[in-house]
């Protein structure tokens, strides 16, 4: 049996009405999983979106999923970019931690660690803004759980290949 | 706005109201005949109707039979069937019409009437979400929000139903855009921005799957509803090749007539309902060459067990057919006709011939699952049985150029059966979605776009009635069709697999209070005819075609036939139950992971 993999698909889409619903409904409609998908205009000459995808499948679904996905009227390019080669690819993350005395202190610490931008302070919280890859802002949020984590907004993985050529 | 225009040398375009820029634009793409319901929100389309004479309109009853009467046009003439409707419940009821095109692959092009842009998501008066309910079920869809995009977006609207893999597309319209006064552009210079399908196969391949043909040793071309789509040169060519090559050649259900049921290689139908050669042939092969068919679950049955020693090669022009749920071993995008054209030549070139010897011992084994008769039935000489009455139809019209169309069970199966095609776009069935209710309006369709020709819709007494008042359809305007009711007093298909699968407990599947359908035809204006013994059932026929009026024929079929062979759900494609069950043979059984399938 083949095994499930996660590959990170880029799109680029024409950035008319409805074109989310009809990438959302692909997915929803033939039960395939999104992990995180972003989207928002990079052309606005030529009203073009890049959405990038996080999706898990077998090689098979995956196949279908770009097949799919190609299929759809405004979609310009559909690019794999786990198998086309190395990619850079990152999140940004919002991280609020409230707290007083050495957890407070303990928090701000491991940020600087982490590279976190303090981005909102009061007396009792910290908001955190960092940057990288999906595995580190996960660690990063589990470290936060005990210093008084009590709110999260990600944005979903945004990636692009290496080198010097365009998708 | 127009003085604006008229003192703008620059503008040259004419200007008119966004409802003559929609009839302007249906006459520019060749239409001729438009299926359809007026309401509130398409009064201007049907006023700037009213004002012209290029384009006829057909009032259906309902608007799924006026999708499903353009689905009949479409299939039967290759050209691109046209809907229009008004908003909300005219767009609702168009929804199972749309997904039935979509399933089948059948261009259509749905126009829709809207509330006013500024009403728009106020739930006004026959008001619905059109383009978000019908996203999933239309191959695109558009609302309109400016008269100066309109005539452009029907033009690409044409554009995206017929080419590539058809389908039905949506395009919704405004009230205030059809008054509004805009410049119409015309079909010619429309590029669309991003939606180019490739139609030529790739030469490296082509020329890969004429090896394989040459060496196979037990082939089988298996095709479908593309090559229909393919237009009538890839029907043509496909015979060709299946003369050149000398392998046996099977057929989905949508592919019936592509390849011609008359011909000494045609194996008949494959699948649940498929022949027992055409079935273990499918199994047994060592190269399949699927030309537009998508290996659908009625074809593969139990996927783990689908014809498992055969190197595949698939031919589709739609790239998520390929290793969809069969994985292949050669996938080849493209229209079928441009790589059928291209597979012959690479076959020439090659200097390809078949394994003469190998293929000689390939069709005694096929000869031998022949010899099994697996369409055989019990025959009757007191009551009449569908086959017959199928058989007997076939026999009486062969002799003239007939269309059939079918609804959707038993019925459609022995029609697919016994009902034998030579032509292609001469069989029009709901395959991929299944509606009941298909038939009679896709007759009203096929009749016309074929005036002069014979039109059957061969049907259920339970699935006629799922769109029964396009009757008054056909009446109003003279179309000839006829309806030949298989009445077994059930719905036969479901009763066959309550009889097979739940012991016989026939939940709700039995046809209470069934109207008089000869009463019925007659209150439509129509004419009813009968036949309950077999004795009858000929002249009935006979008279049946020879009124040139619409006519409704009701065939007492015995009660309790099924139909076989049958490939229950679960089992592996060569494991068939047939009919009679007196040589013997263990028959197989429905698994409980099997009663879960469709």
């Amino acid at each position: 049996m083949d095994s499930v993999q996660r590959h990170t698909i880029a799109v680029m889409v024409d950035n008319e009405a409805g074109v989310l619903a009809r990438v959302i409904g692909l997915f929803s409609g033939r039960g395939y999983n999104i992990e995180s998908l972003t989207v928002a205009e990079v052309n606005d000459a030529a009203h073009l979106s890049r959405i990038t995808l996080v999706t898990s499948g077998t090689a098979m679904v995956i196949e279908q999923i770009k097949a799919q996905l190609g299929r759809l009227v405004p979609i310009h390019k559909v690019s794999d970019l786990t198998l086309e080669g190395p990619h850079v690819a990152r999140e940004l993350a919002l991280i609020k931690v409230a707290g007083v005395g050495e957890k407070r202190v303990e928090s701000l610490r491991i940020a600087d660690i982490f590279r976190a931008r303090v981005v909102d302070s009061t007396i009792s919280s910290f908001v955190f803004e960092m940057t990288g890859s999906t595995e580190k802002i996960e660690a990063f949020i589990a470290l936060m759980k005990p210093l008084g984590l009590v709110d999260v907004s990600r944005t979903g993985l945004v990636a692009i290949g290496r080198g010097p050529d365009p998708l | 706005m127009s003085i604006q225009q008229s003192i703008d040398p620059a503008v040259k375009a004419p200007t008119m109201s966004g409802a003559e820029m929609v009839l302007k634009a249906l006459v520019d793409q060749g239409v001729d005949v438009v299926f359809g319901y007026p309401g509130g929100a398409v009064l201007p389309i049907y006023d700037a109707l009213f004002q012209q004479n290029h384009i006829r309109h057909i009032l259906v009853r309902h608007e799924q039979g006026a999708v499903h009467a353009a689905e009949g046009y479409a299939r039967s003439t290759g050209k691109v069937g046209v809907v229009l409707v008004t908003s909300g419940p005219g767009a609702t009821n168009a929804v199972t019409g749309l997904t039935d095109a979509l399933m089948d692959s059948i261009p259509i092009v749905c126009l829709t009437g809207q509330v006013a842009t500024h009403l728009i998501g106020n739930d006004a008066f026959q008001e619905c979400d059109t383009t978000g309910i019908t996203r999933p079920c239309t191959k695109h869809n558009w609302l309109v929000k400016d008269v100066d995009r309109l005539a452009r977006t029907i033009h690409e609207a044409f554009y995206i139903a017929r080419s590539g893999r058809p389908g039905p597309v949506l395009v919704d319209l405004p009230k205030d855009i059809q008054v509004a006064q805009g410049t119409y552009e015309g079909p010619q210079n429309i590029v669309h921005k991003t939606y180019r399908p490739r139609t030529k196969g790739d030469g490296d391949k082509i020329a890969a799957a004429a090896e394989l043909m040459a060496k196979a040793k037990k082939p089988i071309f298996y095709t479908g509803g593309g090559v229909i789509n393919s237009g009538p040169r890839a029907s043509e060519l496909l015979r060709t090749l299946a003369h050149a090559t000398g392998f046996p050649v099977t057929s989905t259900l949508m592919g019936l007539g592509a390849f011609p049921a008359s011909d000494k290689q045609w194996l008949g139908m494959l699948g649940m309902h498929g022949t027992w050669e055409a079935n273990h042939a499918m199994h047994d092969c060592d190269v399949m060459v699927n030309i537009g068919a998508r290996f659908d679950d009625r074809i593969t049955g139990r996927l783990n067990a689908f014809s498992p020693n055969s190197t595949k090669i698939h031919i589709d022009i739609d790239p998520s057919s390929i290793n969809k749920t069969v994985r292949v071993d050669l996938g080849i995008v493209g229209d079928v006709a441009s790589v059928l054209e291209d597979l012959l030549a690479a076959w020439k070139a090659g200097g390809y011939s078949a394994n003469r010897g190998a293929l000689d011992s390939w069709w005694q084994q096929i000869d031998q699952w022949r010899a099994r008769d697996s369409l055989h039935y019990a025959p009757s000489s007191t009551i009449i049985k569908p086959q017959y009455a199928i058989q007997r139809l076939y026999e009486l019209t062969k002799d003239r150029e007939t269309f059939i169309t079918t609804e959707v069970g038993q019925h459609q199966m022995w029609a697919a059966q016994f009902y034998r095609f030579d032509q292609p776009n001469h069989w029009m069935t709901s395959g991929g979605l299944g509606t009941m209710g298909y038939g009679l309006p896709a007759a009203i369709g096929v009749q016309l776009g074929h005036p002069e020709k014979l039109v059957v819709d061969i049907a259920g007494e339970a699935s006629i009635l799922m769109n029964i008042q396009e009757l008054g359809t056909a009446a109003q305007f003279r179309l000839p069709v006829k309806v030949f009711i298989l009445n077994n007093e059930y719905m036969g298909m479901v009763r066959q697999w309550q009889e097979l699968q739940f012991g016989g407990r026939y939940s709700q599947s039995y046809s209470e209070s069934l109207p008089d359908f000869v009463k019925l035809a007659e209150a439509f204006g129509c004419v009813g005819l009968r036949a309950t013994k077999v004795s009858e059932l000929d002249d009935v026929i006979r008279e049946m075609i020879s009124i040139d009026r619409p006519v409704m024929v009701d065939v007492a079929v015995d009660k309790s036939e099924n139909c076989f062979p049958m490939v229950p759900s679960g089992a592996a494609h060569n494991e068939m139950i047939l009919a009679g069950h007196s040589d013997g043979d263990p028959q197989p059984q429905v698994s409980d992971e099997g009663k879960a399938m469709v």
